[in-house]
Order: structure tokens, then C-alpha cells, then sequence
């Protein structure tokens, strides 16, 4: 179901004020609930729960060869599948743009932030390294599956561990972990996106405002840092409200890693 | 959430030169169920049920039209199925995105729902069921039907009667409820004939698969061991959907 216009231009009236659908400040996330561990094959897995979106993310590992530009480094690859169960938005079939993008994003904001150490996953310099899949599914889809998205990879990276090798077979022993985990950075990466409605700007929009959203920006970064980013949607930008926008991620970047802190350790 | 764990009506009495199953259940013992209705809000009838480490979740959505026009049939309504496993659901990730097996399995659970749907009224209209595994130890097809069934009713959609679905194994000669990875790759003996059947509380049987080697005897065997096993999964379904109503 398209949001109706009559409920877009209520939002609009309502930001107009100051005012969301749901209550919250312009810049306040939903509740957030963060499950580690929900699907015991997975070298890492959680579920995401924002408001009443649901994301599940989860770690696999294997062994493989390197790129040739990389051969010492391990591989990343990020997936995400826009399930029809999530939505009646979404159909089944090869993964249509939406699908393609999220993905895209959350993989270049996790390499980007170089928050994998992937130099550290290489086995043997030019023949063997980890890579590391990190997958992700809607369940419930009722907007920003993208930021869920990002912290569900964050929160499943650091929660993983690493399958066992065994080094004369060359090969991964499966069902079996170390106690190791991925080499990871010490900084943690975090992804928001801002979108603009009308003059105002908001973060974490539910389903009505993503849909009536003119336009957003994606970042990725730690601190002051900023390591990846996208606009997203037709609309353009004037440079000071591109500026207020990477004023409003960076001040929800700390306030989600405050969030998040419990579920890092 | 309602739970449910497995009562063995073998007594260690009568059996005691009994069979130890991998995880030393009794051979009619289901692993703990765990089922839930309303887990996806978007969805218009969705439910979550578990064997022990087998987690399945499921969606309905519809009755809806079918869109594109000529997949519509006039005379009845359509059940469309969807099985698939999360990338990370096994512990060799599998590439996201259909296969054979999943094409199959999606086809067999429609034929395992169908016969307890009263679709016939709804004509042009498609009624879509998507099952996901999050987390497997075998038995998945039959995680995902009881979690379907349970999302049909959920979603208010007419139904005749239930169904629960599980699977019987025969490790060497031994018959077995509720199969494991472990024992679904057992090796000695005879090794391992796994056998998902489907039954409607009235006992009829609305899917059954077989493979691996049994005698008809033996499987007239696993049939009415199904019989209990799927009693029992009844239940549960019928207590998860009551006390959704509370």
C-alpha cells in the first residue's frame, strides 16, 4: 500500500511544527532491541529491531582466493534480500534496486570505515584468505531498513567468531568455532541517513516518511570521520542544508553508538 | 510464546535394550516446540514454530488479486508457497536465492495446505506464503508447514481442519520421531530413511516424502507414529492460536 497524499501532507504539516506522526523529536530514533546469536550456523547473527522494523543480519565465513588486486587481504561480500514476507511491497524474483542499493551501501560504509581488518584474514599471500559474507533479511519492513541494516552488520561483526581451519586439509572444519574473533578496529563505524521533507530534516522515518522523503543522505563514519556516502532520490540540495544534514548524522552517530554501547562489549 | 516438550509414552520398562538417539531423547520424542503467532506486523497472518534448533517463520499475505492477470483463475482461489533458507540458517552458507530444493519443497508445502484451504470462493485471488528458515537441524519442511498452517489461521483465512507436519526417520532399523541433522546423517546399519509426512488432525495425509530404504511394514509403522507425533503438534498449534485470541 502507497501512502496515501492526504497522509503525506499531513506529515508535512505536522514537521512544519516541529511535529512527527509518532511523537518523537525530529532527531530521535525509535525503541531499539538488539538479539545476539539467533541462528546457531551463523558465525555471528542478530536481529534488529527498530520500532517495527525487523532486520536479521548474519556472518558466514570461508576460505577462498583472493582477489588479484588484493592478494593479501580477505574478502567482504554484503548481501541483502528485501524479503516479500517483510512487505507487501516486496516481490519475490531477482533483487530489484531498493535490494541492491541497501546492500551496497552497508558494504561500502563497512569497508570503507576499514572497521574489518581484512589485511589480517589473509591465509597464504596470493592463494588463500577468509571472506567474510555479511547477509542480511528484511522481516518487517516500516522504514530506514538501511541504518537498521548497518547496525545489525556492526553488531553481528563483533559478536562473530571465527570457524576452525584446519591447516593440513586447507580447509574450514564446519560447526566448529575458535574462540577467536574477526580482527576488527577499535573505532566503531556507525551509518545514518537523513532525510529531507518539506525544510525539515529527520532521522529514523517510519514507512509514510520514507515514502514522502524528497531526499536522503547516507553516511558512514566514527567521530568527526566521515567514510562513506550517498544521496539518495531526485530532489536536489542547497550546500547549507547539505551541511545541516551532516551535522544531524554526526550528532545521531553518537547517540546511537550510546545505544548500541551494551550490545559491543 | 507457547512451548511444548514431548512426552514419551514408552516407558524405560519395556524397553530396555533401548535405541540412544544422538541426543538421548526416547524414539517417540518430538524435540521442545516453541510456537508463536503475529510475529510480522506488515503481514496479514504470520507465526514462528520451532523444533529445538529448527526455526521456521512464515508470512500470509492475501487473500489479494493476482496480478499478472493471466496467472488469475476464475473458478478458485491459488495458493502460492515460498520455502527458502536464510543464507546463514546452515553451517555451509548456501547462496541466497532459490534452488531446486527449495523450488521443490515450496511446491510440496502448497500441496500439504492445500486440501485443509477453503479457497474455492475466492476467485482471480492469490494467497501468498512465505516460509523462511532461520536456523536449521533438519526437519525444516516440516518447521515451515506447521508455521504456515499456523499463519493461515492466523490470517483468518477459511480452513477444514489443521495439519502438522514431522518427520519420522529409520536409523538402522530403528523408527524415530522428529529427526536431527545428527540422525538424519546417521551411517550404521542400514542407515538413515527420512520420512516427512503431513497429516490433518483427521488424520489424513496431505504430504509424505521418503527417502532412503524400509519396508511397506515398517512404514505403515512410521505412519502411526506420525499419527501420535502430529497429536501432539496439534495441540500446540491449537493452544498457540487461542491464546493469541485472549
Amino acid at each position: 500500500m502507497e501512502t496515501p497524499r492526504l497522509t503525506g501532507e499531513r506529515i508535512r504539516q505536522y514537521l512544519e511544527q516541529g511535529k512527527r506522526f509518532d511523537g518523537r523529536d525530529l532527531n530521535e530514533f525509535r525503541d531499539l532491541k538488539i538479539e545476539t546469536g539467533i541462528s546457531k550456523n551463523a558465525e555471528g547473527s542478530v536481529r534488529v529491531i527498530l520500532g517495527k522494523t525487523e532486520v536479521l543480519v548474519g556472518i558466514k565465513m570461508g576460505v577462498t582466493a583472493p582477489y588479484p588486486d588484493s592478494p593479501d587481504k580477505g574478502n567482504l561480500m554484503v548481501t541483502s534480500e528485501l524479503l516479500p514476507l517483510s512487505s507487501e511491497r516486496f516481490e519475490s524474483g531477482p533483487p530489484k534496486f531498493p535490494a541492491i542499493e541497501l546492500g551496497r551501501v552497508i558494504d561500502r560504509f563497512i569497508r570503507e570505515s576499514k572497521f574489518i581488518e581484512l589485511e589480517k584474514l589473509c591465509i597464504k599471500e596470493g592463494e588463500k584468505v577468509w571472506e567474510i559474507f555479511i547477509d542480511i533479511y528484511s522481516i518487517n519492513s516500516d522504514g530506514n531498513l538501511m541504518d537498521a541494516a548497518g547496525i545489525g552488520a556492526i553488531v553481528a561483526l563483533k559478536h562473530a567468531k571465527m570457524p576452525k581451519y584446519d591447516e593440513k586439509e586447507e580447509k574450514i572444519i564446519r560447526g566448529e568455532w575458535t574462540d577467536k574473533k574477526i580482527p576488527l578496529k577499535k573505532e566503531i563505524p556507525i551509518s545514518v541517513t537523513v532525510h529531507k521533507i518539506g525544510n525539515s530534516f529527520i532521522v529514523d522515518p517510519i514507512q509514510e516518511e520514507e515514502d514522502i522523503s524528497e531526499t536522503r543522505v547516507t553516511v558512514g563514519g566514527h567521530d568527526e570521520t566521515i567514510h562513506s556516502l550517498q544521496k539518495g532520490d531526485h530532489k536536489s540540495l542547497k550546500i547549507e542544508e547539505f551541511h545541516k544534514m551532516l551535522d544531524l548524522a554526526e550528532e545521531t552517530r553518537a547517540s546511537i553508538l550510546d545505544k548500541i554501547g551494551k550490545y559491543l562489549k | 510464546m507457547t512451548t511444548f516438550k514431548s512426552k514419551s509414552e514408552i516407558s524405560t520398562q519395556t524397553n530396555k535394550d533401548s535405541f540412544e538417539r544422538p541426543d538421548g531423547r526416547k524414539i517417540d520424542e518430538i524435540r521442545p516446540m516453541k510456537a508463536k503467532v503475529g510475529i510480522i506486523p506488515n503481514a496479514d497472518g504470520s507465526a514462528m514454530f520451532s523444533f529445538g534448533d529448527t526455526i521456521a517463520i512464515a508470512a500470509v499475505y492475501g487473500p489479494r488479486k493476482m496480478h499478472p492477470q493471466h496467472s488469475q483463475d476464475p473458478e478458485k482461489g491459488t495458493l502460492r508457497c515460498n520455502y527458502n533458507m536464510l543464507s546463514f540458517s546452515v553451517t555451509d552458507r548456501i547462496r541466497p536465492g532459490p534452488s531446486r530444493r527449495s523450488t521443490e519443497i515450496s511446491k510440496i508445502t502448497e500441496w500439504a495446505l492445500e486440501p485443509i484451504l477453503m479457497i474455492d470462493k475466492f476467485n482471480s485471488m492469490v494467497i501468498d506464503v512465505h516460509i523462511h528458515i532461520i536456523q536449521a537441524n533438519a526437519s525444516t519442511r516440516c518447521a515451515g508447514i506447521n508455521a504456515a498452517a499456523l499463519a493461515l489461521a492466523h490470517a483468518g483465512i477459511p480452513m477444514r481442519d489443521m495439519v502438522s507436519s514431522v518427520s519420522i526417520g529409520k536409523l538402522d532399523k530403528q523408527l524415530v520421531v522428529d529427526v536431527n541433522k545428527d540422525e538424519e546423517d546417521w551411517e550404521e546399519g542400514e542407515g538413515a530413511t527420512d520420512i516427512p509426512i503431513t497429516l490433518t488432525s483427521n488424520g489424513e495425509i496431505t504430504h509424505i516424502q521418503l527417502d532412503g530404504k524400509i519396508t511397506s511394514k515398517e512404514l505403515k509403522d512410521a505412519i502411526e507414529l506420525a499419527k501420535k507425533a502430529t497429536k501432539q503438534i496439534y495441540e500446540l498449534q491449537k493452544k498457540t492460536l487461542k491464546e493469541m485470541k485472549e
